[in-house]
């Protein structure tokens, strides 16, 4: 398909973010996720007949703080909007929301691409309720849990500034990062605190114009975010190249087949009627407010990244990675500060503990000076990597002295040439097979003998020497 | 009987306090009363003779341990768009007939917190929609004074009550009026007050930057001594204003000697009856032989007001009655295939004639392509009004107009005619757009021997002001 390359894809995210407040937008009933269905409602969230919404003042204080961290313009005065539908989980028939008037704008974050590090925009952060949860039975039919009716949510609209369902990908990891570190929000994708609409369009490469986009709702995970995007630019591209029109439209994507279908067209659109929530005063912010709010902020995941790429020679790539949880990084500076070999503990971070972590909660069990003992000891040649990756795993389990228990159970490196050419020539002896082969042309049989001595000196041999003189015997 | 109940909450309260009857009697004969005169009238829509005499008990109960307060032990009538828990509240709509809320609106805690006693909810137009009461789906209610007559509305229940001695004082909503054109029409006093001085919470909206709770008393002094127990900050109502209330009682006898009276030429124009207009002006020669000086003011917006007025009305209608979709509570159609006729149903039968027109304007006011054209250029006009009312003020302590452009007329005369039903209402609507406090109080006859309104209107918060002109001319007039 060699016309598929003609062509760019735009793309434009609405990302929904649950904010972590203890209580709903407009009442004071709580947030948290699974309770029984309707069992956290009142007359406010259910929207009754008499009942009026009074903001909750941390919403604000939390949108205001995801729009500082993306770099947004806040805005000193801002409404809250009236957007009016029929549908049942919507109690009060609208949502309040904000519409032009939003909180936060102008922003922007930074992503790691192939071809460096790409800015995309972001056009608004604005508040507003989420709606409830329709759940359809096969016996009872469709039934309506309110409890999620007013939890407060953030809504980020980026501007079309990407082209890949990679960019996309990363715009969202990025996007995730800065929203926990400010602490607003879990961002659980599984639990729906993370929800993301993607906008595209295509149009020919080198062209200005936008195409007609349509839009795909609610994609709850980053694998099928990307599957939506590859699949919805194929589609478009495809019906152009067929002489069809695109239609402007919502389109849902199944995941069981791996595509999007049509939901609504725009003709079909609701015209949401959106006008100023009379019983709600407008948002009035003051710079003292502002600036109180940006004080609560921590050092955000770009700057971070930064600072290790200087300060401790990290790579763009490690420096990304490292930074995206903002647990691990900590925990990474706390290590770092005390070994003169702060690369390393990036290094044992990145490699062995992120296997054992395996996405888990917890980042790193072993405690951080323990890391920065490993990394000093590696660092000064005294153990090897084998026994690096031992000890992590046992610290995993239990908490030790490194020190101690290297010098306890000799598992320093074993340095000494003469020692190890004793092991090396024993494990040639007791392997003529892998010496014939070796002799035969198969350099990999190498790799054999040095397993053998490494284990003969239980994994303390310094492995640079034991390549070095099995090569030597070997040859010689 | 009849003498001694005829009489203000005022003086209630102190037969009550020196035992002279007791709570449990004054109770039982608002109730005869209401038995006698309910079958003419039909003020209430729902009567509790069983819970207002437990109320009753209860207040005794507490007038014997000295903890009583005001109001406590007085039958008031409520209107039905007040929530009341465990009470049906319907809004007069058979979207609502079966509707219980489940709390209390902060109006009627207060007044349970005062010791009243709860006769029964009160008739009122749909949604309080409309000026005659005729609008309910609860049956018609009439006026007092000449029972072929509309008693105003929407509050038209409220002030049929007091008028008829049914309720010693009742509570109304006012949205474009219908507290003072009702209380203009059937001859008693009834309060807007400014707006955020009395919560909402527990109003069933009907358009929510114009709604505003006040009471519906015989006199002045009780209309001020209701407001002192329903007014107030409400944390649960982010429109309501966070300062204290003043004690409207102390100032009320200090007279109007030195305050300038305004009079808007605009609200004695076109379309004003010569009783009316007769009877206002006499009204304020009768404030100026008391001291006051006349000041002549001018209102040029008056004319764009009742337009704006229905355009935000409307637009906020159509946006707060869209939760009754018979989805959760309420009427629900009993045929539909599918969730938009369930829609469609249920809000084409559950609602009457007059909410189903103003839904549909309020919807095309605010619709993609007409915003612009209608509800921003009506909240343009509110600017107007309200510089309006700011430049008055600065000549004049407040303001006196007619409240309605005739006296209560004919059951039936206008219900063809709703454009000329809202014209009825061009006096009244400037002081909600304004968010202004105004006192509505009998000032003469007119037409048919019935009772003419007038309306002082004054700056925000000035309510102890217009209780201290209208006590004065209440007392005063009588002496001329």
């Amino acid at each position: 398909m060699q016309m598929i390359k003609d062509y760019e894809m735009v793309i434009g995210l609405e990302v929904h973010v649950e904010l972590k407040t203890k209580t709903k937008i407009f009442c004071s009933c709580p947030t948290t996720f699974g309770a029984a269905p309707n069992t956290q409602t009142c007359p406010v969230c259910l929207g009754l007949p008499g009942t009026l919404p009074v903001l909750n003042g941390q919403v604000v204080n939390y949108a205001v703080k995801a729009g500082l961290a993306t770099n947004c313009t806040i805005a000193r005065f801002s409404k809250q909007d009236r957007k009016n539908y029929f549908y049942p989980d919507l109690p009060k028939a609208y949502q309040i929301s904000q519409y032009d008037l939003p909180l936060c704008e102008h922003g922007w974050l930074d992503i790691e691409t192939g071809n460096g590090t790409k800015r995309i925009g972001i056009t608004r952060i604005h508040i507003e309720e989420d709606a409830g949860k329709l759940m359809h039975d096969d016996d009872r039919g469709t039934m309506i849990d309110c409890n999620r009716c007013g939890v407060p949510l953030i809504e980020i609209v980026s501007e079309p500034d990407i082209r890949s369902a990679e960019e996309a990908k990363a715009y969202l990891q990025k996007l995730r990062a800065i929203i926990l570190y400010t602490g607003v929000s879990d961002c659980k994708m599984n639990e729906g605190s993370l929800r993301c609409d993607v906008n595209l369009s295509v149009r020919k490469k080198g062209t200005e114009a936008f195409g007609t986009r349509t839009e795909m709702k609610n994609l709850n995970s980053f694998q099928f975010i990307g599957k939506a995007i590859e699949y919805e630019y194929r589609r478009q591209v495809e019906a152009i190249e067929a002489g069809e029109k695109i239609v402007q439209e919502t389109r849902r994507f199944d995941a069981s087949t791996g595509k999007t279908y049509s939901m609504r067209t725009k003709e079909n659109a609701n015209d949401y009627r959106y006008f100023p929530d009379p019983d709600l005063p407008p948002i009035r912010l003051t710079d003292e407010k502002i600036a109180q709010l940006q004080a609560q902020i921590p050092r955000l995941p770009d700057q971070r990244k930064k600072e290790y790429m200087e300060k401790y020679g990290l790579s763009a790539y490690d420096g990304e990675v490292l930074t995206t949880d903002m647990a691990m990084a900590d925990y990474f500076e706390k290590a770092a500060e005390e070994t003169r070999y702060p690369k390393l503990v990036a290094n044992m971070l990145l490699s062995e503990v992120m296997r054992l972590a395996d996405g888990e909660d917890d980042v790193c069990k072993i405690h951080p000076q323990r890391m920065a003992a490993l990394a000093t000891l590696s660092g000064e040649g005294v153990i090897n990597s084998a026994t690096v990756k031992k000890l992590i795993k046992e610290l995993w389990e239990t908490d030790f002295d490194v020190a101690e228990k290297v010098e306890r159970e000799g598992l320093a490196q074993v340095n000494d040439e003469a020692i190890i050419l004793k092991w090396v020539q024993e494990a040639i002896q007791q392997n003529p097979k892998s010496v014939a082969d070796y002799q035969k042309g198969k350099k990999a049989a190498a790799k054999a003998i040095v397993g053998k001595v490494m284990a003969a000196s239980g994994g303390r041999a310094n492995p640079t020497v034991v390549d070095r003189l099995v090569e030597a015997q070997l040859n010689g | 009987m009849k003498e001694w109940i005829n009489r203000s909450v005022w003086a209630h309260a102190q037969s009550l306090a020196k035992k002279e009857y007791s709570a449990v009697e004054l109770t039982q004969a608002y109730l005869d009363v209401i038995n006698q005169r309910e079958q003419d009238i039909h003020a209430y829509i729902s009567t509790n003779a069983e819970y207002a005499l437990e109320l009753a008990q209860a207040a005794d109960g507490r007038i014997a341990a000295g903890a009583g307060s005001a109001l406590t032990g007085i039958p008031a009538g409520i209107k039905d768009n007040m929530c009341t828990k465990g009470i049906a509240t319907t809004c007069a709509s058979k979207m609502l007939a079966d509707y219980v809320p489940p709390y209390d609106a902060h109006v009627i805690q207060q007044l349970q917190d005062a010791g009243y006693v709860l006769l029964g909810k009160l008739n009122m137009d749909e949604f309080a929609m409309g000026s005659t009461t005729e609008n309910s789906a609860m049956g018609i209610t009439r006026n007092p004074c000449d029972t072929s007559r509309v008693p105003g509305g929407s509050s038209g229940g409220s002030a049929a009550a007091v008028a008829a001695g049914e309720a010693a004082y009742t509570l109304g909503s006012d949205t474009g009026g219908s507290i003072r054109q009702p209380a203009a029409f059937c001859g008693v006093v009834g309060m807007k007050p400014t707006y955020g001085r009395v919560s909402r919470y527990g109003l069933v909206a009907f358009a929510s930057s114009l709604d505003q709770i006040g009471p519906l008393t015989r006199d002045v002094r009780d209309n001020a001594l209701v407001l002192t127990a329903i007014a107030g900050h409400d944390k649960r109502d982010a429109t309501s204003a966070d300062r204290g209330v003043e004690d409207y009682l102390a100032g009320i006898q200090g007279g109007v000697s030195g305050m300038r009276i305004g009079l808007p030429e605009e609200f004695f124009g076109n379309g004003i009856s010569a009783d009316v207009k007769e009877a206002v002006l006499a009204a304020a020669d009768t404030l100026e032989g008391m001291g006051a000086a006349l000041v002549q003011v001018k209102m040029p917006s008056l004319d764009h007001a009742l337009s704006a007025y229905y355009v935000i009305s409307s637009a906020e209608a159509s946006s707060n009655l869209a939760r009754f979709d018979g989805v959760r509570y309420g009427y629900r159609a009993a045929e539909f295939s599918d969730m938009d006729s369930l829609y469609q149903n249920s809000r084409s039968e559950g609602f009457g004639a007059e909410v189903k027109r103003r839904i549909m304007l309020g919807t095309f006011a605010l619709s993609s392509g007409y915003y612009d054209a209608y509800y921003k250029k009506a909240l343009q006009v509110r600017s107007l009004v309200r510089a309006d009312f700011d430049t008055a003020f600065e000549k004049c302590d407040c303001i006196l107009s007619p409240v309605a452009p005739t006296v209560a007329y004919k059951i039936g005369e206008k219900t063809s005619d709703p454009l000329e039903m809202y014209l009825g209402d061009a006096y009244s609507v400037p002081v909600n757009i304004a968010g202004l406090p105004a006192l509505s109080m009998p000032c003469g006859t007119g037409e048919g021997g019935m009772p003419v309104g007038m309306q002082l209107i004054g700056p925000a918060f000035s309510e102890a002001m217009l209780y201290r002109v209208g006590y004065a001319f209440e007392n005063g007039k009588g002496g001329k």
